[in-house]
Protein backbone atom coordinates (compact mmCIF):
# COMPACT_ATOMS: atom_id res chain seq x y z
CA UNK A 1 0.00 0.00 0.00
CA UNK A 2 1.00 3.47 -0.70
CA UNK A 3 1.84 5.15 2.51
CA UNK A 4 -1.44 7.51 3.47
CA UNK A 5 -1.00 11.02 4.20
CA UNK A 6 -2.78 12.99 6.79
CA UNK A 7 -5.47 15.76 6.84
CA UNK A 8 -2.31 18.41 7.06
CA UNK A 9 -0.45 17.28 4.66
CA UNK A 10 -3.32 17.24 1.60
CA UNK A 11 -4.21 20.36 -0.36
CA UNK A 12 -7.58 21.56 0.54
CA UNK A 13 -10.98 20.74 -1.78
CA UNK A 14 -9.43 17.99 -2.95
CA UNK A 15 -7.68 19.60 -6.19
CA UNK A 16 -4.73 18.17 -7.58
CA UNK A 17 -1.87 20.88 -7.36
CA UNK A 18 0.41 18.53 -9.67
CA UNK A 19 -0.27 17.95 -13.51
CA UNK A 20 0.32 14.35 -14.42
CA UNK A 21 0.34 12.87 -11.23
CA UNK A 22 -1.70 9.48 -11.68
CA UNK A 23 1.49 8.13 -12.64
CA UNK A 24 1.69 7.80 -9.00
CA UNK A 25 -1.70 6.75 -8.33
CA UNK A 26 -1.07 3.00 -8.16
CA UNK A 27 -4.79 1.67 -9.23
CA UNK A 28 -3.28 -1.56 -9.81
CA UNK A 29 -4.20 -2.12 -5.98
CA UNK A 30 -8.42 -2.39 -6.83
CA UNK A 31 -7.47 -5.24 -9.15
CA UNK A 32 -8.92 -9.17 -8.46
CA UNK A 33 -6.93 -10.90 -11.43
CA UNK A 34 -4.06 -10.34 -13.43
CA UNK A 35 -3.06 -11.17 -16.42
CA UNK A 36 0.19 -13.24 -17.01
CA UNK A 37 2.25 -12.75 -20.27
CA UNK A 38 3.97 -15.57 -21.58
CA UNK A 39 7.02 -14.02 -23.94
CA UNK A 40 7.63 -17.32 -25.54
CA UNK A 41 4.26 -17.81 -27.29
CA UNK A 42 4.21 -13.79 -27.97
CA UNK A 43 4.09 -12.66 -31.08
CA UNK A 44 4.62 -8.95 -30.38
CA UNK A 45 1.68 -8.37 -32.76
CA UNK A 46 0.56 -4.93 -29.77
CA UNK A 47 -3.33 -5.92 -30.11
CA UNK A 48 -3.32 -6.09 -25.50
CA UNK A 49 -1.26 -2.68 -26.03
CA UNK A 50 -4.01 -1.10 -28.58
CA UNK A 51 -6.55 -2.15 -26.32
CA UNK A 52 -5.84 -1.72 -22.36
CA UNK A 53 -7.72 1.15 -21.39
CA UNK A 54 -5.24 2.03 -18.29
CA UNK A 55 -1.88 2.00 -21.03
CA UNK A 56 -0.50 -0.76 -18.47
CA UNK A 57 1.02 -2.94 -21.31
CA UNK A 58 4.78 -1.85 -21.66
CA UNK A 59 6.38 -1.86 -25.01
CA UNK A 60 9.76 -1.02 -25.84
CA UNK A 61 11.44 -0.88 -29.92
CA UNK A 62 7.66 -1.91 -31.04
CA UNK A 63 7.86 -5.65 -28.49
CA UNK A 64 5.91 -5.90 -25.49
CA UNK A 65 8.16 -6.18 -22.30
CA UNK A 66 5.67 -6.69 -19.63
CA UNK A 67 2.98 -5.27 -17.64
CA UNK A 68 2.63 -2.61 -15.36
CA UNK A 69 1.25 -3.97 -11.97
CA UNK A 70 0.69 -0.59 -10.82
CA UNK A 71 -1.81 0.18 -12.94
CA UNK A 72 -3.31 -2.49 -14.80
CA UNK A 73 -6.63 -3.01 -13.34
CA UNK A 74 -7.16 -6.62 -14.21
CA UNK A 75 -9.57 -5.87 -16.57
CA UNK A 76 -8.75 -8.73 -18.70
CA UNK A 77 -9.66 -7.01 -21.83
CA UNK A 78 -5.35 -7.88 -23.00
CA UNK A 79 -6.42 -11.30 -22.18
CA UNK A 80 -9.87 -11.61 -24.58
CA UNK A 81 -8.61 -9.82 -27.35
CA UNK A 82 -4.88 -11.71 -27.48
CA UNK A 83 -4.64 -13.53 -30.94
CA UNK A 84 -2.76 -15.97 -29.24
CA UNK A 85 -4.95 -16.62 -26.44
CA UNK A 86 -3.48 -18.77 -23.85
CA UNK A 87 -0.01 -19.23 -25.37
CA UNK A 88 0.66 -15.70 -24.53
CA UNK A 89 -1.22 -13.76 -22.13
CA UNK A 90 -3.24 -15.63 -19.26
CA UNK A 91 -5.78 -14.30 -16.75
CA UNK A 92 -5.14 -15.54 -13.01
CA UNK A 93 -6.73 -14.69 -9.61
CA UNK A 94 -4.80 -12.35 -7.68
CA UNK A 95 -4.16 -14.20 -4.51
CA UNK B 1 -21.03 56.76 -4.09
CA UNK B 2 -18.31 58.83 -2.86
CA UNK B 3 -19.80 59.03 1.42
CA UNK B 4 -21.36 57.27 3.66
CA UNK B 5 -25.22 58.10 3.44
CA UNK B 6 -28.67 57.09 5.00
CA UNK B 7 -30.48 55.81 2.79
CA UNK B 8 -34.32 54.48 2.87
CA UNK B 9 -33.66 50.17 0.87
CA UNK B 10 -35.65 47.37 1.37
CA UNK B 11 -33.59 44.87 2.26
CA UNK B 12 -33.34 43.09 -0.79
CA UNK B 13 -32.65 46.49 -2.28
CA UNK B 14 -29.49 46.86 0.59
CA UNK B 15 -28.22 43.86 -0.57
CA UNK B 16 -27.89 44.36 -4.01
CA UNK B 17 -26.22 47.80 -2.70
CA UNK B 18 -23.83 45.58 -1.13
CA UNK B 19 -23.28 43.71 -4.16
CA UNK B 20 -22.37 46.48 -6.09
CA UNK B 21 -19.86 47.93 -3.62
CA UNK B 22 -18.35 43.95 -3.37
CA UNK B 23 -18.03 44.41 -7.58
CA UNK B 24 -17.71 40.57 -7.52
CA UNK B 25 -15.67 39.15 -10.93
CA UNK B 26 -19.16 36.98 -11.45
CA UNK B 27 -22.27 36.63 -10.55
CA UNK B 28 -24.96 33.89 -11.93
CA UNK B 29 -28.28 34.05 -10.69
CA UNK B 30 -32.03 33.10 -11.94
CA UNK B 31 -34.87 35.36 -10.48
CA UNK B 32 -36.85 33.77 -7.29
CA UNK B 33 -39.51 34.97 -5.42
CA UNK B 34 -38.73 36.70 -2.91
CA UNK B 35 -35.09 37.05 -4.09
CA UNK B 36 -35.94 38.40 -7.39
CA UNK B 37 -35.27 42.10 -6.80
CA UNK B 38 -31.69 41.54 -5.65
CA UNK B 39 -31.01 39.86 -8.99
CA UNK B 40 -32.92 42.12 -10.88
CA UNK B 41 -31.10 45.43 -9.09
CA UNK B 42 -27.76 44.26 -9.32
CA UNK B 43 -28.31 43.28 -13.56
CA UNK B 44 -29.38 47.27 -13.73
CA UNK B 45 -25.95 47.47 -12.11
CA UNK B 46 -24.12 45.60 -14.36
CA UNK B 47 -26.43 47.11 -17.78
CA UNK B 48 -25.38 50.53 -16.22
CA UNK B 49 -21.80 49.48 -16.10
CA UNK B 50 -21.65 50.43 -12.78
CA UNK B 51 -19.84 46.81 -11.89
CA UNK B 52 -16.94 45.33 -13.44
CA UNK B 53 -19.07 42.00 -12.98
CA UNK B 54 -19.65 38.96 -15.92
CA UNK B 55 -23.28 38.47 -15.35
CA UNK B 56 -24.53 35.13 -16.26
CA UNK B 57 -28.10 34.43 -16.80
CA UNK B 58 -28.67 30.45 -16.52
CA UNK B 59 -31.75 28.14 -16.72
CA UNK B 60 -32.08 26.99 -13.00
CA UNK B 61 -30.51 27.29 -9.55
CA UNK B 62 -28.78 24.08 -10.11
CA UNK B 63 -27.02 26.39 -13.11
CA UNK B 64 -26.62 29.33 -10.88
CA UNK B 65 -24.99 27.60 -8.39
CA UNK B 66 -23.27 25.34 -10.77
CA UNK B 67 -21.66 28.37 -12.55
CA UNK B 68 -21.13 30.23 -9.87
CA UNK B 69 -18.81 26.96 -8.19
CA UNK B 70 -16.87 26.87 -11.72
CA UNK B 71 -16.15 30.75 -11.48
CA UNK B 72 -15.17 30.34 -8.03
CA UNK B 73 -12.54 27.47 -8.69
CA UNK B 74 -11.46 29.94 -11.45
CA UNK B 75 -10.27 31.99 -8.99
CA UNK B 76 -13.47 35.02 -9.29
CA UNK B 77 -14.73 36.68 -6.55
CA UNK B 78 -18.29 34.78 -7.12
CA UNK B 79 -21.64 35.31 -6.19
CA UNK B 80 -25.39 34.38 -6.81
CA UNK B 81 -28.75 34.37 -4.77
CA UNK B 82 -31.23 32.36 -4.58
CA UNK B 83 -34.68 31.44 -2.17
CA UNK B 84 -36.74 28.25 -1.18
CA UNK B 85 -37.17 25.88 -3.95
CA UNK B 86 -34.35 27.61 -5.59
CA UNK B 87 -32.12 26.89 -2.83
CA UNK B 88 -33.51 23.16 -2.76
CA UNK B 89 -32.93 22.84 -6.51
CA UNK B 90 -29.45 23.94 -5.35
CA UNK B 91 -28.85 21.43 -3.04
CA UNK B 92 -25.74 18.69 -4.64
CA UNK B 93 -24.05 21.96 -5.76
CA UNK B 94 -24.57 23.29 -1.99
CA UNK B 95 -22.07 20.53 -0.98
CA UNK B 96 -19.98 20.75 -3.83
CA UNK B 97 -19.24 24.32 -3.14
CA UNK B 98 -18.08 23.70 0.36
CA UNK B 99 -16.71 20.52 -0.29
CA UNK B 100 -14.07 22.22 -2.86
CA UNK B 101 -13.38 24.85 -0.38
CA UNK B 102 -15.20 27.57 -2.44
CA UNK B 103 -15.64 31.16 -0.79
CA UNK B 104 -18.77 32.05 -2.32
CA UNK B 105 -21.32 34.35 -0.61
CA UNK B 106 -24.50 34.24 -1.40
CA UNK B 107 -27.82 36.10 0.11
CA UNK B 108 -30.64 33.78 0.88
CA UNK B 109 -33.91 35.49 1.28
CA UNK B 110 -35.89 32.67 3.69
CA UNK B 111 -39.22 31.45 2.35
CA UNK B 112 -41.06 28.35 2.99
CA UNK B 113 -40.61 24.95 0.77
CA UNK B 114 -43.25 23.85 -1.00
CA UNK B 115 -45.95 22.04 -0.59
CA UNK B 116 -48.54 23.23 -0.88
CA UNK B 117 -47.07 26.27 -2.45
CA UNK B 118 -46.44 29.13 -0.84
CA UNK B 119 -43.96 32.26 -1.49
CA UNK B 120 -43.73 33.54 2.50
CA UNK B 121 -41.13 33.69 5.08
CA UNK B 122 -40.13 30.96 7.16
CA UNK B 123 -37.04 29.28 7.48
CA UNK B 124 -37.29 25.50 6.41
CA UNK B 125 -35.09 26.40 3.46
CA UNK B 126 -32.01 27.48 5.39
CA UNK B 127 -32.65 24.86 8.11
CA UNK B 128 -32.93 22.44 5.76
CA UNK B 129 -29.25 23.25 4.75
CA UNK B 130 -27.92 23.26 7.61
CA UNK B 131 -25.59 20.28 6.65
CA UNK B 132 -24.36 21.02 3.65
CA UNK B 133 -21.41 22.65 5.14
CA UNK B 134 -22.06 26.43 4.60
CA UNK B 135 -21.69 29.24 7.13
CA UNK B 136 -25.29 30.53 8.10
CA UNK B 137 -25.43 34.25 9.13
CA UNK B 138 -28.79 35.57 9.86
CA UNK B 139 -29.99 39.04 9.24
CA UNK B 140 -32.84 40.87 11.52
CA UNK B 141 -33.39 44.05 9.21
CA UNK B 142 -31.95 45.67 6.04
CA UNK B 143 -29.01 47.02 7.68
CA UNK B 144 -27.90 43.85 9.26
CA UNK B 145 -28.14 41.91 5.69
CA UNK B 146 -26.03 44.64 4.15
CA UNK B 147 -23.31 44.58 7.04
CA UNK B 148 -23.57 40.65 6.80
CA UNK B 149 -23.22 40.62 3.67
CA UNK B 150 -19.80 42.57 3.58
CA UNK B 151 -18.40 40.63 6.59
CA UNK B 152 -19.32 37.40 4.87
CA UNK B 153 -16.93 38.01 2.21
CA UNK B 154 -14.01 38.57 4.28
CA UNK B 155 -15.12 35.88 6.56
CA UNK B 156 -15.19 33.40 3.31
CA UNK B 157 -12.54 34.04 2.14
CA UNK B 158 -10.33 33.80 5.12
CA UNK B 159 -7.27 31.46 4.76
CA UNK B 160 -7.90 29.57 7.42
CA UNK B 161 -11.25 29.24 6.17
CA UNK B 162 -12.09 28.87 2.97
CA UNK B 163 -16.27 28.05 3.19
CA UNK B 164 -19.13 29.55 1.51
CA UNK B 165 -20.86 31.72 3.22
CA UNK B 166 -25.72 32.14 3.24
CA UNK B 167 -26.61 35.54 4.26
CA UNK B 168 -30.08 35.31 5.09
CA UNK B 169 -33.20 37.68 5.57
CA UNK B 170 -36.70 37.22 6.08
CA UNK B 171 -38.62 36.94 2.94
CA UNK B 172 -41.09 39.95 2.64
CA UNK B 173 -41.22 41.21 5.71
CA UNK B 174 -37.41 42.29 5.34
CA UNK B 175 -36.49 41.84 1.73
CA UNK B 176 -39.55 43.59 0.62
CA UNK B 177 -39.69 46.39 4.08
CA UNK B 178 -38.17 49.63 3.28
CA UNK B 179 -36.12 50.88 6.17
CA UNK B 180 -33.44 53.21 7.10
CA UNK B 181 -30.46 52.20 7.32
CA UNK B 182 -26.68 53.50 6.49
CA UNK B 183 -23.99 52.12 3.75
CA UNK B 184 -20.48 52.63 3.55
CA UNK B 185 -19.07 54.63 0.97
CA UNK B 186 -17.84 52.52 -2.10
CA UNK B 187 -13.83 52.73 -1.12
CA UNK B 188 -14.55 52.05 2.42
CA UNK B 189 -15.96 48.71 1.43
CA UNK B 190 -13.46 47.75 -1.45
CA UNK B 191 -10.57 48.86 1.37
CA UNK B 192 -12.53 46.69 3.79
CA UNK B 193 -12.78 43.22 1.55
CA UNK B 194 -9.45 43.99 -0.34
CA UNK B 195 -8.63 42.22 -3.24
CA UNK B 196 -9.14 38.42 -2.88
CA UNK B 197 -6.65 35.95 -3.35
CA UNK B 198 -7.73 32.86 -4.39
CA UNK B 199 -5.97 29.36 -3.25
CA UNK B 200 -5.65 28.19 -6.98
CA UNK B 201 -7.48 29.01 -10.24
CA UNK B 202 -8.28 26.77 -12.82
CA UNK B 203 -6.74 29.24 -15.28
CA UNK B 204 -3.56 29.47 -13.77
CA UNK B 205 -1.91 27.91 -16.49
CA UNK B 206 2.00 28.24 -14.77
CA UNK B 207 0.38 26.34 -11.83
CA UNK B 208 -2.29 24.01 -13.20
CA UNK B 209 -4.42 22.11 -10.81
CA UNK B 210 -7.44 19.58 -11.03
CA UNK B 211 -10.66 20.48 -9.30
CA UNK B 212 -13.39 17.93 -9.11
CA UNK B 213 -11.32 14.68 -9.04
CA UNK B 214 -12.56 11.54 -7.74
CA UNK B 215 -11.68 11.18 -3.91
CA UNK B 216 -12.15 7.57 -2.72
CA UNK B 217 -12.41 6.04 0.76
CA UNK B 218 -8.29 6.55 1.40
CA UNK B 219 -8.92 10.45 1.61
CA UNK B 220 -12.45 11.84 1.08
CA UNK B 221 -12.77 11.38 5.07
CA UNK B 222 -9.65 13.45 5.64
CA UNK B 223 -10.88 16.17 2.98
CA UNK B 224 -14.40 16.34 5.59
CA UNK B 225 -12.01 16.72 8.18
CA UNK B 226 -10.36 19.38 6.89
CA UNK B 227 -13.80 21.27 6.18
CA UNK B 228 -14.82 20.63 9.99
CA UNK B 229 -11.47 21.95 11.34
CA UNK B 230 -12.18 24.92 8.68
CA UNK B 231 -16.00 25.03 10.82
CA UNK B 232 -14.23 25.06 13.57
CA UNK B 233 -11.48 28.11 12.73
CA UNK B 234 -14.51 30.27 11.04
CA UNK B 235 -15.61 30.56 14.77
CA UNK B 236 -12.56 33.29 15.56
CA UNK B 237 -12.42 34.81 11.67
CA UNK B 238 -16.30 35.61 12.27
CA UNK B 239 -15.39 37.35 15.49
CA UNK B 240 -12.05 39.28 14.13
CA UNK B 241 -14.15 40.42 10.99
CA UNK B 242 -17.19 41.67 13.60
CA UNK B 243 -14.77 43.51 15.54
CA UNK B 244 -13.03 45.13 12.76
CA UNK B 245 -16.05 46.16 10.73
CA UNK B 246 -17.18 47.31 14.44
CA UNK B 247 -13.68 49.78 14.15
CA UNK B 248 -15.21 51.01 11.11
CA UNK B 249 -18.86 51.55 11.11
CA UNK B 250 -19.62 51.36 15.26
CA UNK B 251 -21.72 48.25 14.53
CA UNK B 252 -20.21 45.58 16.06
CA UNK B 253 -21.44 41.26 15.09
CA UNK B 254 -20.86 38.30 16.73
CA UNK B 255 -22.92 34.88 16.79
CA UNK B 256 -25.24 36.35 19.51
CA UNK B 257 -26.88 39.57 20.31
CA UNK B 258 -28.60 40.01 23.53
CA UNK B 259 -31.78 42.22 24.77
CA UNK B 260 -32.07 42.95 28.19
CA UNK B 261 -31.04 39.70 28.75
CA UNK B 262 -28.59 40.43 31.70
CA UNK B 263 -31.01 39.95 34.45
CA UNK B 264 -33.28 38.20 32.29
CA UNK B 265 -35.69 35.50 34.37
CA UNK B 266 -37.45 34.46 30.94
CA UNK B 267 -36.17 34.62 27.75
CA UNK B 268 -37.23 34.07 23.65
CA UNK B 269 -34.37 32.96 21.25
CA UNK B 270 -35.22 33.32 17.83
CA UNK B 271 -33.91 34.22 14.31
CA UNK B 272 -34.41 37.22 12.36
CA UNK B 273 -37.20 39.92 11.93
CA UNK B 274 -39.42 38.49 14.55
CA UNK B 275 -36.14 39.56 17.02
CA UNK B 276 -37.65 43.12 16.56
CA UNK B 277 -41.12 41.94 17.50
CA UNK B 278 -39.76 40.47 20.59
CA UNK B 279 -37.63 43.65 21.29
CA UNK B 280 -40.82 45.51 21.57
CA UNK B 281 -42.69 43.42 23.58
CA UNK B 282 -39.52 42.64 26.15
CA UNK B 283 -39.47 46.87 26.52
CA UNK B 284 -43.33 46.75 26.86
CA UNK B 285 -43.45 43.61 29.40
CA UNK B 286 -39.82 45.34 31.26
CA UNK B 287 -42.05 48.55 31.60
CA UNK B 288 -44.78 46.54 33.95
CA UNK B 289 -41.53 45.56 35.57
CA UNK B 290 -41.13 42.09 34.23
CA UNK B 291 -37.63 40.32 33.83
CA UNK B 292 -37.61 39.25 30.53
CA UNK B 293 -35.13 39.41 27.61
CA UNK B 294 -34.19 38.51 24.13
CA UNK B 295 -31.43 36.47 22.61
CA UNK B 296 -31.00 36.70 18.67
CA UNK B 297 -28.59 33.60 17.19
CA UNK B 298 -26.65 35.84 14.00
CA UNK B 299 -24.22 32.96 13.51
CA UNK B 300 -25.87 29.23 13.76
CA UNK B 301 -23.51 27.43 11.55
CA UNK B 302 -20.78 27.13 12.84
CA UNK B 303 -23.21 26.59 15.85
CA UNK B 304 -22.41 29.01 18.87
CA UNK B 305 -23.06 26.09 21.66
CA UNK B 306 -20.66 27.45 24.59
CA UNK B 307 -21.79 31.32 23.96
CA UNK B 308 -25.50 29.88 24.00
CA UNK B 309 -24.48 28.13 27.32
CA UNK B 310 -22.73 31.69 28.88
CA UNK B 311 -25.99 33.41 27.85
CA UNK B 312 -28.93 31.24 28.58
CA UNK B 313 -27.75 29.88 31.69
CA UNK B 314 -28.68 32.23 34.17
CA UNK B 315 -32.46 32.50 33.06
CA UNK B 316 -34.82 30.82 34.57
CA UNK B 317 -37.23 29.57 31.60
CA UNK B 318 -36.36 29.46 27.37
CA UNK B 319 -38.56 29.63 24.66
CA UNK B 320 -36.68 28.78 21.45
CA UNK B 321 -38.81 30.05 18.56
CA UNK B 322 -38.87 27.85 15.14
CA UNK B 323 -39.56 29.09 12.06
CA UNK B 324 -39.37 25.84 10.60
CA UNK B 325 -40.17 22.01 11.58
CA UNK B 326 -38.05 19.13 11.56
CA UNK B 327 -41.02 16.72 11.41
CA UNK B 328 -39.49 15.01 14.04
CA UNK B 329 -41.89 15.10 16.50
CA UNK B 330 -39.10 16.59 18.63
CA UNK B 331 -39.13 20.56 17.85
CA UNK B 332 -37.51 22.55 15.43
CA UNK B 333 -33.64 22.08 14.40
CA UNK B 334 -32.80 25.12 16.60
CA UNK B 335 -34.59 23.59 19.53
CA UNK B 336 -32.79 20.61 19.21
CA UNK B 337 -29.60 22.05 18.94
CA UNK B 338 -29.98 24.67 21.67
CA UNK B 339 -31.25 21.70 24.43
CA UNK B 340 -28.40 19.59 23.16
CA UNK B 341 -25.76 22.34 23.82
CA UNK B 342 -26.95 22.29 27.40
CA UNK B 343 -26.59 18.91 28.00
CA UNK B 344 -23.47 19.17 29.95
CA UNK B 345 -23.89 22.44 31.87
CA UNK B 346 -24.31 22.79 34.89
CA UNK B 347 -27.19 25.04 35.18
CA UNK B 348 -29.74 24.45 32.57
CA UNK B 349 -33.10 26.58 32.79
CA UNK B 350 -36.34 25.52 31.78
CA UNK B 351 -36.67 25.04 27.64
CA UNK B 352 -39.67 24.76 25.74
CA UNK B 353 -40.02 25.26 21.97
CA UNK B 354 -42.29 26.88 19.86
CA UNK B 355 -42.47 26.45 16.17
CA UNK B 356 -43.92 29.79 14.35
CA UNK B 357 -44.87 31.91 11.68
CA UNK B 358 -44.96 28.86 8.86
CA UNK B 359 -45.89 30.05 5.39
CA UNK B 360 -45.27 33.53 6.11
CA UNK B 361 -47.83 33.29 9.01
CA UNK B 362 -48.12 36.90 10.80
CA UNK B 363 -46.13 36.87 14.23
CA UNK B 364 -47.08 39.93 16.23
CA UNK B 365 -47.04 41.15 19.50
CA UNK B 366 -49.88 39.65 21.09
CA UNK B 367 -47.98 35.97 20.18
CA UNK B 368 -45.03 37.21 22.13
CA UNK B 369 -46.17 38.07 25.09
CA UNK B 370 -48.34 34.69 25.05
CA UNK B 371 -44.76 33.20 24.73
CA UNK B 372 -43.70 35.01 27.74
CA UNK B 373 -47.38 34.34 29.65
CA UNK B 374 -46.47 30.44 28.98
CA UNK B 375 -43.27 31.06 30.27
CA UNK B 376 -44.38 32.51 33.41
CA UNK B 377 -46.49 29.65 34.32
CA UNK B 378 -43.06 27.20 33.32
CA UNK B 379 -41.72 29.16 35.92
CA UNK B 380 -44.21 28.77 38.66
CA UNK B 381 -44.48 25.31 38.25
CA UNK B 382 -40.97 24.45 37.85
CA UNK B 383 -41.18 22.48 35.31
CA UNK B 384 -42.21 22.67 31.59
CA UNK B 385 -45.59 21.39 30.70
CA UNK B 386 -45.48 21.14 26.99
CA UNK B 387 -42.04 21.13 25.28
CA UNK B 388 -42.91 21.49 21.37
CA UNK B 389 -45.84 23.82 20.74
CA UNK B 390 -47.11 25.55 17.46
CA UNK B 391 -47.71 29.10 17.73
CA UNK B 392 -50.87 30.87 16.31
CA UNK B 393 -51.90 27.65 14.50
CA UNK B 394 -55.73 26.18 14.68
CA UNK B 395 -55.47 23.10 16.03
Amino acid sequence: MTKLKSAKDIPIGGIIPEPGNSRAYRTGEWRSQRPVWIPEGCVHCLMCWVYCPDNAIEVEDGKVKGIDYNHCKGCGICVRECPRKEKALRLEREA
Amino acid sequence: MGSRQHVAMTGNEAVAHAMRQINPDVVAAYPITPQTDIVQFFSQFVADGMVKTEFVTVESEHSAMSATIGAAASGARAMTATSSQGLALMWEMLHIASGYRLPIVMPVVNRTLSGPINIHCDHSDTMGALTTGWIQLYSESAQEAYDNMIQAVRIAEHPDVRLPVMVCQDGFITSHGIESLEVLSDDEVAQFIGEYKPAYSVLDVDNPVTVGPLVLPDYLFEMKFQQAKAMEASRRVILEVGKEYARLTGREYGFLESYKLEDAERVIVVLSSTAGTTRAVVDELRRKGEKVGLLKPRVIRPFPASELRDALSHARAVAILDRAETFSTQGGPLFCEIRAAFYDAPKRPLMRNYIFGLGGRDVGTSQIESVFADLAEDVARGSVKTPVSYLDVRE
